[in-house]
C-alpha cells in the first residue's frame, strides 16, 4: 500500500500510509485505538476506497470497489467482532455468500463441504466440528470458525483485527501457532493488535502507526516493548502500579455478595450463586473472558438488574434488589462497561452529566428545581480536579474523546463520595495516557478507603492494581486468588473453565 | 459526484437561513402551479397575505385558528423532547373539547368567573386522562405508544360522533323538534364563551393567551426543573436514565398525560373561543391534532417557536379560507398550503446535512458512481 490517506469529515484517519508485508511473513500492525490501523485494514478490504494512494497485489495495482473485489485477490479478513450467521452450521457459513466448484448449481453439497471443512481444520490444527450451528460454539471456536472461512475462500493474505481479546491466554497460543502454520506455507498474515507482548511473540515485523501515519517498520527481533511502546505513545511509558495493599483483616468488609444468581438478556443464568466480598480500601479484579457475567454482576451489585436469589450488602445493609436508586443512596458508584449512552447522556452537557446522579439533592436542586450557576461551578471545579480537556463545561458529551468521557464518568463518580465503585473495563478503548490517569484515579480512591470492585477482561490490567483475583466462567467464581500468589497460566486455565 | 455529509456542527446562520429559503422556494414552486392553473400567483399571495395577516381583523381571525395549534404543538413538543411519541394529540383534543363543554353546559347557569376555570380544568383533566392511556400501557405493557395512541384517535372521533348522533346523551340537544330530527350539540350559555383582551387594536382569544403561559412553563419545565432534567436524561439515552436511577416508568405516564392535557386544553379553547358547542365534525375537519405534530417539527420542540410557527400556519389556514371561492378550488388551496409545509419540512436537512459536489481526481480509485450517505 502506497501513499494511502483517508479521511472523515472532520478526522483525517490514514495520512500518506505506506505498508508492506511480504509473502510467508507475520506482520504486525500496531498502534493506540483512533491509530487508524481499523481504517487502513477497512481499505485494504474493501470496505472503503482511499481518498488518495494505491494498493499493490503481488506487484499489480488493484482498485477494489467492494469487499468482494478483495477476496477475489486473496485478501480475507477476521473481524474482531465475527460476521457469522448463528443459527447455520459451521460448514454453511464457510460457504455462504461465496460460489466455487463444491456447488453444483442451486444445491448445496453439505458432505462434499463438510469433508473439505475437516481437512482444513486438520491441517491447521484448529478442531471444529463442521456440523455443528455456530450459536453452540464457545468464543475461540467461533473464531476458527472465521480464520476457517478466510482459508477456504483461498485467501493468501489474512488480516486479523485485535484477535486475542476475546480469548484466554491459552486459546491465545493456538492461534498463533496456527498462524505459524500458515506463514510457513507461504501465506502473509497482517495480525493488528495493541498488544505489545503479543506482537513481540508471534510477528516477524512491525509497523506502527500513531495518529494515522506510519512511525516506522522494524523487524521483531531488533527491538523491544519499551522502544515499540515509545513508538506507539510517543513517549517513554511506565504504567501505574499497585502498592502493597493495606491489611485487610482490619477493614471493614464494604460490600458482600451472598449466593447471587441473576439472569442474563436472553433469559438464561449468567449469574450462579456468585459470593464475594470487598473490603474497604481494597481493590478485587474481577477475570474472566467476556460474555461470563460480567456485565449482570455490575447490574446486580448497582441495582440494574434483580436477582433471581441471593443479597447484596453494602457496608452492613441490603440493598433493595433491582433499585439502582437506592443503591446510589447507599454510596455504590458505577463506571458502566458502556460509557457513551449508559455511563453518561451523550447529548446532555458535560455539565448535566456531572449531575447525572446529585442534581436530586441540595445544593443542586431544591424545591424540584435546579440551579443552574451551582451545576455549572460543578462542573468548572470537576473540570479542573480531573482534568477534562472540553472547550467548556456546556460542551455535548457525546463530542469529547474516549479518555474524557471516562473522566467525566469518574469525576461524577468519585465525587459523591461512595463507599464502593464498581468500574467495568475502565480502560477499555482508551489511549496510553488516559488509561494512566484512570487507573491513578482508581489507586487514588482505594486509598481513600473506597473498596473497589474491577470487572476487566484484561489480565494485565487486573494484576497492575488489584489485591485480590476473582476468575468468573460462565457466571460462576472458579477461585479466589491474593495477587502475590496469582501465576497467569493458573488464572487462565480457571478462565477456560478448567480447575 | 455529490455527497450529502452530516454536519459536524449545526451553524446558527442556518437557523435562519434555511427557514427563509425554504418559504422562497416554497413561493417559487407555488407560482409554477397556479400559472400552470390559470391563476395569477401575485395577486394571489397578495390575497393570502391580506386575509391572513394584514386586513382588518385578519390577525384576531388567525389567533382562533392559531390557538389549538399551538396548543397541540406543545402537546407533542412536550412529549417528543423526551422521545415518547404521542401522536394521540388529536383524540386528546377531542376529549379536552367533550370535557369543557360538558363542565359548561353544567354550569351554564353560573357566573364566567366560575364557568370559565371549570372549562379550562375540564380540558386538561380529559386530555390528560386519554393520553395517560397509552402512557399506562407504555409503561407497564411495553406497547409502542405511537400505535396505540394513533388508534386511540379514532375511538375519541367515534367516541364524539356517538355522544351526538348515535344517543341522547348529555351533550346533545333535545328541546326542539329540529335539533331531535337533525342531531346537534348543546350551546353553551354567555358566561361560558372566553373573552379576548385587546392589545393594539387585536383582539387576542383567551386560550392563546393561555396557550403562551403554557408555552412559557413548558420551557421553564425542561430547562430548570427535576422533573425536566430526568425527562432530558430519558430522552438521550433510557439507559443512562436506568443507571441514574431515574424512575423512567412513570416518567412516561406523567409526560403522557402533561402532553395530553396540551392537548386537550387545545379542545377546551376551541370550544370556549370559537364554537361554544360540542361539534363533532367541525373538530374532525380541522384535525388540529396531526398538525400540531407538524408545528411542533417547524419549531424544532421549542416552546416558543411553537408560537410563532402556530400563528403564521393559522394565518395560512384562515387566509386559505378566504381564496376559495368559484374560481378558486379548495384543493388548489390545499396543493398550495401542502407545498409550503414540504418545503419548510425539507429545508430541516440542510440545517444538518450538507451537499457536497466532488470533482471525481485523478486515482486508481474508481470514483463512485453513487451518492453516500456516511454519518458521522
Amino acid at each position: 500500500m502506497r501513499g494511502i490517506t483517508k479521511r472523515f469529515p472532520g478526522v483525517v484517519a490514514n495520512e500518506q500510509v505506506d505498508f508492506e508485508a511480504l509473502q510467508g511473513e507475520i506482520h504486525a500492525l500496531l498502534g493506540e485505538n483512533g491509530a487508524g490501523k481499523s481504517t487502513l485494514s477497512n481499505i485494504l478490504t474493501g470496505l472503503y476506497r482511499p481518498d488518495e494512494g494505491e494498493i499493490l497485489v503481488n506487484g499489480q495495482p488493484v482498485a477494489f470497489r467492494s469487499p468482494r473485489d478483495a477476496i477475489a485477490a486473496g485478501i480475507g479478513m477476521v473481524h474482531q467482532h465475527f460476521r457469522l450467521a448463528a443459527s447455520f452450521t459451521v460448514a454453511e457459513n464457510l460457504v455462504l455468500g461465496h460460489r466455487d466448484a463444491a456447488d453444483r448449481g442451486f444445491l448445496l453439497e453439505p458432505s462434499v463441504i463438510e469433508g473439505r471443512v475437516t481437512e482444513l481444520a486438520r491441517r491447521y490444527r484448529m478442531p471444529v466440528d463442521p456440523g455443528a450451528r455456530v450459536w453452540q460454539l464457545s468464543v475461540g471456536e467461533q473464531q476458527r470458525v472465521e480464520v476457517l472461512k478466510t482459508l477456504y475462500r483461498g485467501a493468501r493474505i489474512l488480516i486479523l483485527d485485535e484477535p486475542t481479546s476475546l480469548l484466554t491466554p491459552q486459546e491465545s497460543e493456538n492461534l498463533f501457532e496456527t498462524l505459524r502454520l500458515m506463514a510457513a506455507e507461504g501465506r502473509t498474515v497482517i495480525f493488528i493488535s495493541h498488544k505489545l507482548e503479543e506482537v513481540m511473540a508471534v510477528s516477524r515485523r512491525v509497523t506502527v502507526l500513531r495518529r494515522g501515519k506510519v512511525i516506522g517498520t522494524v523487524p521483531t527481533t531488533e527491538t523491544n516493548p519499551r522502544e515499540l511502546a515509545r513508538m506507539m505513545v510517543g513517549r517513554d511509558v511506565v504504567f501505574t502500579q499497585k502498592k502493597q495493599g493495606p491489611a485487610r483483616a482490619e477493614r471493614e468488609v464494604i460490600l458482600d455478595l451472598l449466593g447471587v444468581s441473576a439472569l442474563g438478556d436472553l433469559g438464561t443464568f449468567a449469574l450462579r450463586d456468585v459470593s464475594l466480598t470487598v473490603h474497604a480500601g481494597e481493590i478485587v479484579g474481577v477475570a474472566g473472558v467476556a460474555g461470563n457475567g460480567q456485565r449482570e454482576l455490575a447490574e446486580v451489585i448497582t441495582g440494574m438488574r434483580r436477582p433471581t436469589a441471593g443479597s447484596v450488602v453494602v457496608a452492613g445493609r441490603p440493598v433493595r434488589p433491582g433499585d439502582p436508586l437506592t443503591a446510589i443512596r447507599r454510596g455504590v458508584s458505577h463506571v458502566p462497561e458502556d460509557r457513551m449512552g449508559t455511563g453518561v447522556a451523550p447529548s446532555l452537557s458535560i455539565a448535566d452529566n456531572l449531575v447525572l446522579k446529585a442534581y436530586r439533592r441540595a445544593p443542586i436542586s431544591t424545591q424540584g428545581f435546579l440551579h443552574a450557576g451551582r451545576i455549572r461551578t460543578n462542573a468548572i471545579e470537576l473540570m479542573r480536579r480531573f482534568n477534562i480537556a472540553a472547550p467548556g463545561p456546556q460542551t455535548p458529551t457525546r463530542l469529547l474523546s474516549g479518555g474524557n468521557v471516562q473522566k467525566v464518568l469518574l469525576a461524577r463518580e468519585l465525587s459523591s463520595r461512595p463507599r464502593i465503585l464498581v468500574a467495568a473495563s475502565p480502560t477499555r478503548g482508551l489511549d496510553v495516557a488516559a488509561t494512566d490517569s484512570v487507573r491513578a484515579l482508581l489507586l487514588e480512591a482505594a486509598a481513600a478507603g473506597v473498596g473497589i470492585l474491577l470487572i476487566s477482561e484484561d489480565l494485565d490490567e487486573i494484576l497492575a492494581l488489584a489485591d485480590r483475583v476473582a476468575v468468573l466462567y460462565r457466571g460462576h467464581i472458579m477461585g479466589v486468588v491474593e495477587r502475590q500468589n496469582a501465576r497467569v497460566e493458573e488464572l487462565g486455565l480457571m478462565m477456560a473453565g478448567a480447575a | 459526484m455529490i455527497r450529502i455529509e452530516r454536519r459536524l456542527t449545526e451553524a446558527r446562520w442556518l437557523l435562519v437561513a434555511v427557514p427563509v429559503g425554504s418559504l422562497i422556494g416554497a413561493v417559487i414552486l407555488s407560482s409554477v402551479i397556479l400559472l400552470a392553473t390559470g391563476h395569477d400567483p401575485l395577486g394571489t399571495w397578495q390575497r393570502l397575505l391580506d386575509r391572513g395577516f394584514l386586513s382588518e381583523g385578519a390577525l384576531s381571525a388567525t389567533l382562533v385558528q392559531a390557538t389549538p395549534l399551538l396548543l397541540t404543538g406543545l402537546a407533542a413538543a412536550a412529549a417528543f423532547r423526551m422521545q415518547t411519541w404521542n401522536i394521540g394529540a388529536e383524540g386528546q383534543l377531542y376529549l379536552g373539547a367533550v370535557g369543557a363543554s360538558g363542565a359548561g353546559i353544567a354550569l351554564g347557569s353560573q357566573p364566567a368567573a366560575l364557568v370559565i376555570p371549570a372549562m379550562v380544568l375540564a380540558g386538561l383533566v380529559t386530555g390528560a386522562a386519554w393520553a395517560a392511556i397509552p402512557g399506562v400501557l407504555r409503561a407497564v405493557f411495553r406497547t409502542n405508544e405511537i400505535i396505540t395512541s394513533l388508534m386511540l384517535n379514532y375511538v375519541a372521533g367515534l367516541l364524539i360522533t356517538y355522544l351526538i348522533f348515535d344517543s341522547q346523551s348529555y351533550w346533545r340537544e333535545l328541546s326542539t323538534f329540529t335539533s331531535r330530527v337533525f342531531p346537534q350539540g348543546k350551546y353553551l350559555s354567555a358566561a361560558a364563551g372566553w373573552p379576548s383582551v385587546q392589545i393594539a387594536g387585536i383582539a387576542i382569544p383567551f386560550g392563546f393567551l393561555l396557550g403562551m403561559v403554557a408555552a412559557a412553563s413548558l420551557w421553564l419545565l425542561y430547562r430548570s426543573t427535576r422533573f425536566g432534567f430526568e425527562a432530558r436524561v430519558i430522552g438521550d439515552s433510557r439507559a443512562a436514565a436506568h443507571y441514574a436511577g431515574i424512575r423512567t416508568r412513570r416518567k412516561i405516564v406523567a409526560v403522557m398525560a402533561l402532553s395530553g392535557a396540551f392537548a386537550g386544553l387545545g379542545g377546551a379553547a376551541e370550544i370556549g373561543d370559537f364554537r361554544h358547542v360540542l361539534d363533532p365534525r367541525g373538530l374532525q375537519q380541522a384535525s388540529f391534532g396531526y398538525a400540531g405534530i407538524v408545528v411542533a417539527a417547524l419549531a424544532r420542540l421549542n416552546p416558543f417557536a411553537v408560537i410563532l410557527v402556530a400563528v403564521l400556519l393559522g394565518g395560512l389556514s384562515n387566509g386559505g379560507f378566504s381564496l376559495q371561492g368559484a374560481d378558486f378550488p379548495a384543493g388548489l388551496v390545499g396543493t398550495l398550503q401542502g407545498l409550503i409545509l414540504f418545503c419548510a419540512l425539507a429545508g430541516e436537512l440542510l440545517v444538518r446535512y450538507r451537499v457536497r459536489v466532488q470533482r471525481p481526481r485523478r486515482s486508481p480509485v474508481h470514483p463512485a458512481d453513487v451518492a453516500t450517505v456516511r454519518p458521522a
